[in-house]
């Protein structure tokens, strides 16, 4: 689960992090109202899910509250990645000397969660591991004795040479390390960290990535969740126990498993088709998902076809054919549906189907094949 | 021959009297898979389809049956508990299938049970098979057969249907490993690759992967440099975009590591034959066998 940048620096401060203070603003005049608080030049940032808010625009100086009304006006009218801005937090411009990156995040390879700092901040990680891989120091943590006070140290020394700010970086990381396990985060990044002209070490920017997996035993972080500002099939998907993600295709796909849910992407791919979108409907499906599947897929007016590609193991394909009968009966489809069936019961599902006036293959090829014929010619219903 | 399980191999099921424990406990047993024992805290002294005993901790288990395998069934909050309790009790294969452990439970878990000297399998996993013989978790039997094909993979479905498409084809398989798609996991493909190069029923491997993480460049890497059968990829999310998770947690691309090119690249690179489709997998098996 993402969260604002303003959600992060609230747990970041609560952990002992030195953050300037900042309010958030959903109207110019609220901005131009904080601004005036403030007193002197702010930063008026976009509070959106996605990376890259300074290229595209959602990140701005304002010299006077005039100005940040102005600024605010803007930003709040802006898109980035397709996400609508909603909120902007309104914040004092610090002086800065000099910028620093750091962030941990769960590595795969070393199965371990691992900082990563560099003291060329305020860009792009990515680039500077791409460029300057030697301006990046990996640390990674054992959790069971958590970062150690000699092991924070080493990294505040590679950040500063200066002794003071060293050590209050050190006690930075150690700090973020405790929001960053406490929150059941999977990332948590201050880019940048910077030292003021006053040699003062501060966290200017902050995000933290929670572990889906850990918001039942978090549900004061869970409460942070901002459906506003993720796209609104996403939502819906989540709520229904689905995964869902949109794609610019036509061929409305449903299947169970991710793996399969992406081998089948890649299969209307191959028969010069696009999928619509990525549909898991997970392991243990009834009727019901089913049915909320087709409610979201059918809401994309992309699909011209819908393909099910269903391969029973814990999933009962006698469960997903019920659901396909239901939801069509509440709402006729408009658009062509395939279906592929195969595993446990079956037989059941084709009789099912079958008395409903539906066909259905057991094979995957086949159904994926004229799923995309049906989409690119806008043939008729199966 | 096989991997890691064969008709020797004693299961204890952690969370036998769960919905999913209980049902899949069964269709195991329905197999031929020897369970010797249940764990279920609070439920000791109960039997299990009136055969399997019932304990309230793996130790205990282990002292009345010193199986050499559990499966793990408990709910996601408690499944990193039930690994070390495993590990801790000396199971020496440890099969996780719970879906939703928290990563950073997982951080801890690993190191614990590679010091036990355990093989963890999964977690978030449908676990194995060696067809006619054995199976641990959740993959259905009646889709598998024996023979000499290997199969590796990080999903549970894809695997299944790779695996019909197999059987389908009068290709039989020595075991199918589902390692799970988890960030942090135990067994990794190489692992599997390793036992498979060993085991001299396996003729012809092949492994599923999936877009995200350099598992399958370091897998091809491996099967370059220490291994003498041929080995068949397939990388499903050729057409995921970049940046978006796709249910698995695995299957994120950051940067330029771990998007389905690179990954089907160092496959050719390693002389590996792809599979372009699941379909695929037949004539390239099938070739190879010859």
């Amino acid at each position: 689960m993402n969260i604002h940048e303003y959600q992060a620096k609230e747990i970041f401060r609560a952990a002992g992090i030195p953050i300037p203070p900042g309010e958030v603003a959903t109207t110019p005049a609220e901005a131009e109202a904080i601004a005036k608080k403030f007193g002197g030049t702010v930063v008026v940032k976009a509070q959106v899910h996605a990376g890259g808010r300074g290229k595209a625009g959602g990140v701005k100086l304002a010299k006077t509250p005039q100005e940040a009304r102005e600024v605010a006006d803007k930003i709040l009218k802006l898109h980035i990645k397709d996400l609508p801005v909603q909120k902007v937090l309104v914040t004092p411009a610090a002086d800065i000397a000099s910028e620093a990156y750091v962030g941990i995040i769960v590595d795969r390879a070393r199965k371990k969660a691992v900082f990563m700092v560099s003291p060329a901040g305020g860009i792009d990680i990515e680039e500077v591991a791409a460029k300057t891989p030697e301006k990046i120091m990996y640390h990674p943590v054992d959790a069971r004795y958590g970062l150690m006070d000699f092991e924070a140290q080493q990294m505040g020394f590679f950040l500063y040479k200066d002794a003071k700010q060293a050590r209050a970086a050190a006690s930075i990381m150690k700090q973020l390390y405790q929001a960053f396990v406490k929150s059941g985060a999977s990332l948590a990044e201050i880019n940048p960290l910077v030292v003021t002209p006053k040699g003062e070490v501060l966290a200017l920017d902050a995000k933290m990535v929670v572990d889906d997996n850990e918001l039942d035993r978090h549900p004061e972080i869970a409460k942070l969740r901002d459906e506003s500002a993720e796209a609104p099939s996403e939502v819906q998907a989540r709520n229904a126990n689905l995964t869902f993600i949109k794609l610019d295709g036509n061929v409305g796909c449903v299947v169970n498993g991710a793996g399969l849910a992406m081998a089948t992407m890649d299969l209307v791919k191959y028969y010069g088709g696009e999928p619509a979108n990525f549909l898991d409907i997970g392991g243990s499906s009834n009727p019901e998902k089913v049915v909320n599947a087709l409610k979201i897929i059918t809401a994309d007016p992309n699909v011209k076809a819908i393909l099910f590609n269903i391969f029973g193991g814990i999933t009962r394909t006698d469960d997903v054919a019920n659901g396909i009968v239901t939801a069509t009966k509440q709402n006729p489809l408009k658009v062509p549906i395939v279906i592929r069936l195969t595993g446990t019961n079956e037989e059941i599902a084709m009789k099912i189907l079958q008395d409903n006036g539906f066909s259905a293959s057991s094979d995957m090829d086949e159904a994926v094949k004229k799923a995309v014929e049906l989409a690119t010619k806008g043939g008729k219903a199966a | 021959m096989s991997i890691f399980i064969d008709n020797s191999t004693t299961v204890i099921v952690q969370g036998i009297t769960g919905r999913d424990g209980s049902f899949h406990a069964k269709q195991m047993m329905e197999y031929g898979t020897k369970i010797v024992a249940g764990v279920t805290p609070g439920k000791g002294g109960q039997k299990f389809e009136d055969k399997v005993p019932v304990f309230n901790t793996v130790a205990e288990a282990m002292k009345a049956t010193n199986a050499n395998t559990s499966v793990i069934y408990v709910p996601p909050m408690y499944a990193a508990d039930a690994i070390l309790e495993a590990a801790d009790a000396g199971v020496k294969f440890i099969v996780a299938i719970t879906e939703g452990v928290p990563v950073l439970d997982m951080t801890r878990v690993y190191p614990f049970v590679k010091e036990k000297g355990a093989r963890l399998l999964g977690p978030n996993c449908p676990g194995l098979i060696t067809p006619g013989q054995s199976k641990v978790g959740i993959i259905p039997g009646r889709i598998c057969t024996p023979g000499p094909v290997g199969v590796v993979s990080r999903s549970g479905t894809l695997t299944y249907e790779v695996v019909y498409q197999l059987t389908r084809a009068g290709l039989g398989q020595t075991t199918c490993v589902g390692i799970g798609g988890d960030p942090i996991n135990g067994t990794n493909v190489i692992d599997c690759l390793a036992a498979f190069e060993k085991d001299p029923a396996t003729k012809v491997v092949c492994m599923m992967g999936e877009i995200g993480g350099t598992d399958e460049q370091e897998a091809a890497e491996f099967v370059k440099k220490n291994m003498k059968k041929p080995v068949v990829g397939f990388i499903a999310g050729q057409t995921a975009p970049p940046g978006r998770r796709m249910g698995h947690a695995g299957a994120i691309i950051s940067g330029s590591a771990g998007t389905a090119a690179e990954k089907i690249q160092a496959f050719k690179d390693a002389g590996m034959g792809v599979a372009q489709r699941p379909l695929d997998f037949v004539e390239l098996v099938r070739a190879r066998l010859k």
